[in-house]
């Protein structure tokens, strides 16, 4: 079986550490779109339409902060992934320098 | 931390012949005084212990070849966790021949690896050369038919009768580099009587003499005549070729063949052995490798040491002058009887403290968290012995004032996280010992790091900015809502209006004021710049102020300290003075605005500046007064303000020329005791007080008086005094104005970032988008840190460094002393170490 080391120690833990900062940071973020928060406005992409064209106000705007929350849990939950392969590749750092001294 | 450096001695040791090496080493695993150097005029290699130095450097110069050798074969040195002492003199020769014998050993086994393998690639080349060659005898099928008549003893080349001239043979390998040239000059010279063909050898050699790897070629060249023979010989030799014996024929080749295959294999074998055996050699060397390293270390640092010391013939014992702590003297006394015990000597040595002209150097103990903060105030310069030390100080208001600059809750958490691995992590780091400059620097620094990211997160939740967000906490103070329902606005206001103001007048808009920072509703105001920058400018004054004050009152106590009392009354008083009558006023104003003027009355509110520079120009009569009673107390301020400059102008000096001449013409003698009395004593002792002749030029002459009083000079020194501190103080307020700009500068970088990376992520709203939220949110993750965490911190950092060093700093330290260095084994840098070999 080749070996499945692709990145060296360095790059494997700034690869945990931004997996653990985004996993925090986007799951934060996707409270905080789902929650509406107002601060968060400008992130939200609506266009004039939303505002002016809507049948029962805030509604359009109130989807749109969902679909962004949705998209900040995914990608909190993409970057779980990725922290447990940067994970995987820190163990194998670790047994291949065991090995080697 | 300490308050001010601690009080040193001036001590003399008496070390006896036999024990002053034991003496030594006692002191040095201690690390408690200083030495003095007693012979400074002598050079050298004049010095006592010379040769016991020379000993040394031999054995360290064994240590390092053996280092190198364990290096190179891969063996790891084990380090123990104690250092051992230095050995006793009659250990020391112990050590010197098991590492001499270890040299030897060494060096002998490298020569016969090495003799080995020269003989190993000429056993290889040949059979390579028997093997090719073996392919052209049989490709030219005329030479069978010439039977072998006599062999020519010189080249080993064969001769065969044909025509009456003798053909002979040279076979060898060259480098294939050379070949070409080679087979040219060859032509050249022998005219076509010879004949040349070569083929590659497939496996790459390696050339001992240069210790490259390179293809050769194998060669065979067949000649007539003798004379050609010759010629061809010295052509060969002039390239370098290895010429090897050609076989006369096809039997007499395998019986070569077959007997350098079997000498091959016996000396692989022999090759195998030898590595084995050094490498076992290198094993048993490389357990015991540290702790002579350590030895030698020490043994050579207490041999300079001893350079160091007189020698008092008379007396048969070393005088040594060293620099002590006296809180220190009893652990003195202590290990020299303790060394005096290991050495056995007769009469144990002893301490005797000496009255000192010389200023003691500085000795501030500090632990691995205070040493930080210690290291950047010394790095502007380390304080005069028994100074106030503003270090303790620092602890907090450096942080605070990074903070101030950097205020940001996300950045504050990250960093703070960061220190905390590192401090959390301390253990195993300082084990590492990394070469890298950077990382170490950072390392020595976590504990400031570690402060300066608490703080931030305080003051990222005063500004309330995390990441550029506000976070909403307790619930905003203004509700637009009531806006509307008061009939303010309405839809129809929205639609016609791009930007619209609230109205804190109206009834349910301003709810009082948000409970802990800045309220979150400013950051969607279009105005929020206006009101953080007046609120910073302000704060920044404010504590920019306060901590200038601060330092000012600190020479109160350094004044005192080196009993020049007057000075309280003619620096202190009016220094002070003018910087509260004008900058401390202009604090009480703007607290004095912020209290008396709320959210209601914010459209009537009125200039703190122009009611500032009326006070200085003294017009104003046309401006509502902020208090009554505003225009007297300010003219009374700006008299106090301005009568204490010349006081502080003039008063030093008249003083000092008033004390010089004897002080209301009294009798000379009892002038001549007051102006003792006043002159810079230090409290050395007690018990010197009454040395009336010594007392008087004692340490730390601040200003060196009497002997010559110089007015003039006195007058200059204080006018560049007064001028530095009178405007200083003006450009100095202005210089915390950075604390405001820096914020700014932070504020404004992280809310580009984020409107121009993090944004993009967020503008796809279907599943898809997820492709791009991920990798934007790592680039935002990775620039956040470079640009905001890195260069930012940094320059928070260095500005509130230079806030400290000159604006705080330059009201009360001096910092033109030296500094403590003990005589500590631990403190010596270990050659090896730098070279990577340990």
């Amino acid at each position: 079986m080749p070996s499945l080391l692709f990145c060296g120690p360095k790059m494997a833990a700034c690869g945990i550490v931004i997996s653990i900062w985004g996993v925090i940071m986007l799951a934060m973020l996707g409270i905080f779109f789902s929650a509406k928060s107002a601060v968060l406005i400008e992130d939200v992409p609506f266009t004039e339409e939303d505002i002016t064209k809507d049948q029962n106000p805030p509604q359009n705007i109130y989807s749109l902060y969902n679909q962004v929350g949705i998209n900040c849990f995914i990608a909190a939950a993409v970057y779980v992934a990725v922290g447990a392969v940067s994970l995987c590749q820190v163990r194998l750092n670790k047994r291949q320098e065991y090995m080697v001294t | 931390m300490v308050f001010r450096s601690e009080e040193m001695c001036l001590a003399q040791l008496f070390l006896q012949s036999g024990s002053e090496y034991d003496c030594i080493s006692e002191l040095g695993e201690l690390g408690l005084v200083e030495f003095r150097d007693l012979n400074p005029s002598v050079s050298s290699f004049q010095r006592r212990f010379v040769s016991e130095i020379k000993r040394c450097e031999e054995m360290e110069r064994i240590l390092g070849y053996l280092l190198r050798e364990i290096h190179k074969a891969r063996i790891a040195v084990p380090e123990e966790d104690e250092s051992p002492l230095a050995p006793p003199p009659r250990q020391v020769l112990e050590i010197m021949e098991q590492l001499q014998r270890l040299e030897m050993e060494l060096s002998e086994v490298a020569k016969n690896k090495e003799k080995l393998q020269r003989n190993l690639l000429e056993l290889t080349e040949y059979t390579h050369m028997l093997k090719i060659t073996q392919t052209f005898i049989h490709s030219r099928s005329r030479y069978e038919e010439f039977p072998t008549m006599e062999t020519d003893s010189a080249g080993g080349c064969t001769g065969m009768q044909r025509l009456g001239a003798k053909l002979g043979f040279i076979s060898g390998l060259i480098q294939r580099v050379k070949v070409e040239a080679f087979e040219r000059m060859l032509w050249r010279v022998c005219k076509g009587y010879t004949i040349l063909s070569y083929a590659e050898v497939d496996e790459s050699l390696t050339d001992l003499d240069t210790g490259e790897i390179g293809k050769s070629v194998v060669f065979l060249i067949s000649f007539w005549g003798d004379q050609i023979g010759q010629k061809v010989q010295k052509i060969c030799d002039c390239y370098h070729c290895h010429l090897y014996p050609h076989p006369e024929n096809d039997e007499e080749r395998a019986d070569v063949l077959d007997s350098l295959r079997t000498r091959i294999q016996d000396l692989n074998n022999v090759l195998h052995r030898t590595e084995d055996y050094l490498r076992q050699v290198l094993q048993k060397a490389s357990e015991s490798a540290f702790s002579w390293v350590v030895q030698v270390k020490k043994m050579k640092a207490i041999y300079h040491i001893l350079n160091l010391c007189s020698f008092d013939v008379t007396n048969k014992c070393l005088i040594a002058e060293v620099w002590c702590p006296i809180s220190d003297l009893a652990k003195l006394r202590g290990a020299l009887e303790e060394g005096s015990r290991k050495g056995d000597a007769t009469v144990p040595s002893f301490v005797n403290r000496i009255p000192c002209t010389d200023t003691p150097p500085t000795l501030l103990r500090s632990n691995k968290f205070t040493s930080g903060f210690q290291s950047i105030v010394e790095a502007y310069g380390v304080g005069d012995y028994r100074e106030v030390s503003p270090a303790p100080y620092t602890i907090i208001t450096f942080p605070f004032l990074f903070a101030v600059m950097f205020g940001d809750l996300g950045h504050g958490i990250v960093m703070s996280l960061f220190a905390l691995w590192m401090v959390l992590t301390e253990k195993k780091q300082n084990k590492k010992r990394s070469n890298n400059e950077i990382w170490t620097t950072f390392f020595n620094g976590r504990y400031i790091i570690l402060m300066m990211g608490l703080f931030s997160v305080y003051t990222g939740l005063i500004y309330n900015d995390c990441f550029s967000k506000s976070l909403n906490i307790f619930g905003s103070g203004w509700s637009i809502k009531a806006m509307f329902t008061n009939q303010q606005w309405t839809n129809k206001t929205l639609q016609n209006n791009a930007l619209l103001t609230m109205d804190p007048n109206v009834s349910g808009v301003f709810n009082g004021p948000y409970p802990f920072g800045i309220d979150p509703i400013w950051n969607m105001a279009v105005n929020r710049l206006s009101f953080l920058n007046s609120y910073k400018m302000k704060m920044s004054v404010i504590v920019g102020v306060i901590h200038m004050s601060f330092g000012v009152v600190l020479s109160v106590f350094n004044h005192l300290h080196f009993k020049q009392k007057f000075n309280v009354y003619l620096l202190f008083l009016p220094e002070l003075l003018f910087l509260l009558c004008l900058f401390g006023y202009l604090v009480f104003m703007i607290f004095y605005k912020w209290l008396a003027f709320s959210a209601r009355e914010s459209n009537r509110a009125p200039s703190i500046l122009i009611h500032f520079i009326n006070m200085f120009i003294m017009q104003g009569k046309d401006i509502t007064p902020l208090y009554p009673g505003q225009t007297g107390l300010q003219i009374f301020l700006l008299l106090v303000a301005m009568l204490s400059v010349p006081v502080l102008l003039l008063g030093k000096p008249l003083y000092l020329y008033w004390l010089y001449r004897g002080g209301k013409g009294l009798r000379r003698r009892r002038g001549y005791e007051r102006v003792r009395r006043a002159s810079e004593d230090n409290s050395i002792t007690p018990s010197y007080d009454d040395d009336e002749e010594e007392g008087f030029d004692e340490v730390s002459n601040r200003e060196p008086l009497p002997k010559q009083f110089d007015f003039a000079d006195v007058c200059l020194h204080q006018a560049i005094h007064t001028i530095e501190f009178c405007l200083g103080c003006i450009s100095n307020t202005a210089s915390y104005l950075r604390l405001w700009a820096l914020s700014l500068a932070h504020a404004q970088l992280s809310e580009v970032l984020w409107a121009m990376v993090m944004r993009l992520g967020f503008k796809i709203t279907t599943k898809v988008g997820v492709v791009f939220l991920v990798p934007v949110f790592g680039l935002f993750a990775t620039l956040t840190v470079s640009i905001l965490l890195v260069m930012e911190g940094l320059s928070a950092f260095l500005h509130a460094l230079r806030l400290h060093w000159v604006e705080f700093q330059n009201k009360f330290y001096h910092g033109t002393g030296v500094k403590f260095v003990p005589f500590d084994f631990s403190l010596l840098p270990s050659v090896f170490e730098q070279e990577g070999l340990l």
